[in-house]
């Protein structure tokens, strides 16, 4: 249901993003997927790792200011409008999606991150709504 | 041209004499109605009959800033309030301003000291003179606003913030002279210049002050306006702008010495350094009625020279300010302490997270970036909060120094740390 999403505040320069993946490949963290968002002056890159605690863990020791943050991670199908139809379960229960990316591709389903304002309210109404979501156990089987 | 010949061109033995007369009635008028001077100067076991000439200054203590701050608001006023008739305010270094009070008397003082240094400009009741300093609790705006109007010219209080109102008026109105800080002359210079309006102007004079500028920046301007630009000293712990101010020979700013002792002392001995030597410089107020102040260290470094002038002046030449014995930095005018900066960080957010200030001068005017480092507790995965963090940063920094600022988040450990003292401010302007 939620996956714990490493995110890393980085300075909009020349080879930062470059640093943390080093960082990371330095201590073993396999990198799953990720998304970055930018802004003129800084960025907020958001990683789904195997090894959350890991990642946190060496990229604080290196400097960074890293966080674990709640997201949800759910199964669609490979089929017309199920993106839409769990946005419409949001939608219809009054909750903003903050950002959402592509969680990187399974053999047997495809997945997505959604950060919500409330996670915990955000996942009764889509369980209740009978969506699907990528367990924590299938993240490392990600893509394998 | 000289304002009052009497005052500005006495011998230097006059000038003594009458420094000591007015000093000693200075020095009674504080013993009596000031709680702080009495018990400064009974705690140096001295009373007011020691005070017998202008030599007997060293025997008393000293004024600083902290002083006006920890007696805030009035603690300083030698008068009864209804003897007030405006307070003026500056930035303090924590963030309480340090306010001063004038009676009618000073005020007349304060536009008499305005009116000479116009006039050292060249300026008489014929000029039309556009005030673009900021008009309220700074000093500068009413300040040459009344030395102006006691000129007899026509004052324009055009304040700040309109360039472009102000250089219609400035040709609509044929206006000669033009008081404003430094930096916004050399921007209104280079607006004057894009538009190709150089020719279309009367200006003759510039009065400028409130920041330190360069001899350089000063004859840049000159050439660029074809006018002669003059350099105003002032502090409002003092009065405002007009405690000196330079002559067409620009050697220098002649000190209203019968208003205004001036001394050079060594910030870290506080002794008196011999003429020409730079110092501290301290500033003895000799008529103020309001908010008299005794040996007030100013904190700005120069040098003075009692010499006459080619002028015809008599009145001791304080050298072009060389920098400050602490860390204030003047930025648009305004006082700003990275004290201010910190405080404000820690109201915010409980302790003080990792900062740096650069100031720059981008188009000629005064820039000031605070860099605040993103630790882990401010982070948020969402760029909306940071934004907001952003904005709240801001915010809160505008309002302890009321001045515009640019913040940038920055990563942890970007930011240089040093050994001892951290090195928290850049000034990339260049004043030397």
């Amino acid at each position: 249901m939620y996956l714990e999403q490493l995110s890393v505040f980085m300075e909009n320069k020349v080879s930062r993003l470059n640093e943390v993946l080093l960082q990371l490949k330095t201590s073993k963290v396999n990198v799953l997927s990720l998304s970055l968002a930018d802004t003129s002056e800084f960025g907020v890159l958001r990683l789904i790792v195997d090894n959350p605690e890991e990642g946190r863990k060496i990229l604080k020791e290196n400097g960074f200011s890293a966080r674990l943050t709640k997201v949800l991670a759910i199964k669609l199908p490979n089929e017309v409008g199920t993106l839409q139809s769990v946005l419409e379960v949001l939608g219809n229960a009054g909750m903003n999606v903050e950002y959402m990316y592509v969680l990187a591709n399974a053999k047997e389903f495809s997945g997505i991150v959604i950060k919500t304002g409330n996670p915990e309210e955000a996942a009764k109404v889509l369980e209740a709504a009978g969506i699907e979501f990528v367990k924590a156990e299938e993240v490392g089987k990600i893509g394998a | 041209m000289i304002w009052n010949e009497a005052k500005e061109c006495m011998s230097r033995d006059e000038i003594h004499h009458l420094q000591g007369k007015r000093l000693v009635k200075t020095v009674n008028h504080v013993y009596h109605n000031v709680e702080f001077y009495r018990k400064k100067m009974q705690a140096v076991g001295l009373e007011p009959g020691d005070i017998q000439s202008a030599d007997d200054i060293t025997k008393l203590p000293y004024t600083t800033k902290d002083d006006l701050r920890d007696t805030y608001p009035f603690g300083l006023f030698a008068v009864p309030m209804s003897e007030i008739v405006r307070v003026h305010a500056s930035s303090g270094t924590t963030g309480k301003a340090t306010v001063v009070g004038y009676t009618r008397h000073d005020i007349d003082v304060w536009s008499e000291c305005v009116a000479r240094a116009f006039t050292m400009a060249g300026l008489t009741k014929d000029d039309i003179i556009q005030v673009a300093y900021g008009y309220g609790l700074f000093t500068g705006g009413l300040g040459a606003h009344y030395g102006a109007e006691n000129l007899g010219a026509t004052v324009v209080p055009m304040s700040t913030g309109n360039t472009k109102k102000l250089i219609t008026m400035m040709k609509d109105f044929g206006a000669t002279a033009l008081a404003c800080t430094p930096s916004y002359l050399m921007h209104i210079a280079e607006t004057l210049e894009e538009q190709g309006d150089i020719p279309n102007i009367k200006l003759k004079a510039a009065i400028c002050g409130a920041e330190p500028w360069t001899e350089n920046m000063r004859k840049q301007i000159e050439e660029k306006l074809h006018i002669h630009a003059h350099d105003i000293y002032g502090l409002s712990e003092v009065m405002g702008p007009g405690v000196a101010c330079d002559c067409i020979y620009h050697k220098g700013l002649h000190v209203y010495e019968d208003h205004f002792l001036p001394e050079i002392v060594s910030s870290e001995t506080l002794l008196p350094v011999p003429e020409g030597e730079t110092g501290e410089l301290v500033f003895t107020t000799l008529t103020k009625e309001g908010i008299p102040l005794i040996r007030y260290r100013t904190k700005d470094l120069t040098s003075i020279s009692y010499d006459k002038c080619e002028c015809g002046r008599t009145l001791a030449r304080i050298s072009r300010f060389k920098g400050r014995s602490d860390d204030m930095l003047i930025i648009r005018g305004v006082n700003v302490f990275p004290s201010q900066i910190e405080a404000a960080l820690l109201e915010m957010s409980g302790t003080t997270p990792n900062y740096f200030m650069i100031v720059d001068r981008v188009n000629n005017l005064d820039t000031l970036e605070v860099q605040v480092e993103v630790e882990e507790r401010f982070f948020s995965d969402e760029i909306k909060e940071l934004e907001r963090l952003n904005k709240q940063i801001v915010h809160t920094i505008q309002q302890a120094i009321g001045l515009a600022v640019k913040v940038t988040l920055v990563e942890p450990k970007t930011l240089e740390r040093s050994m001892g003292k951290a090195v928290r401010v850049l000034d990339k302007r260049k004043l030397v």
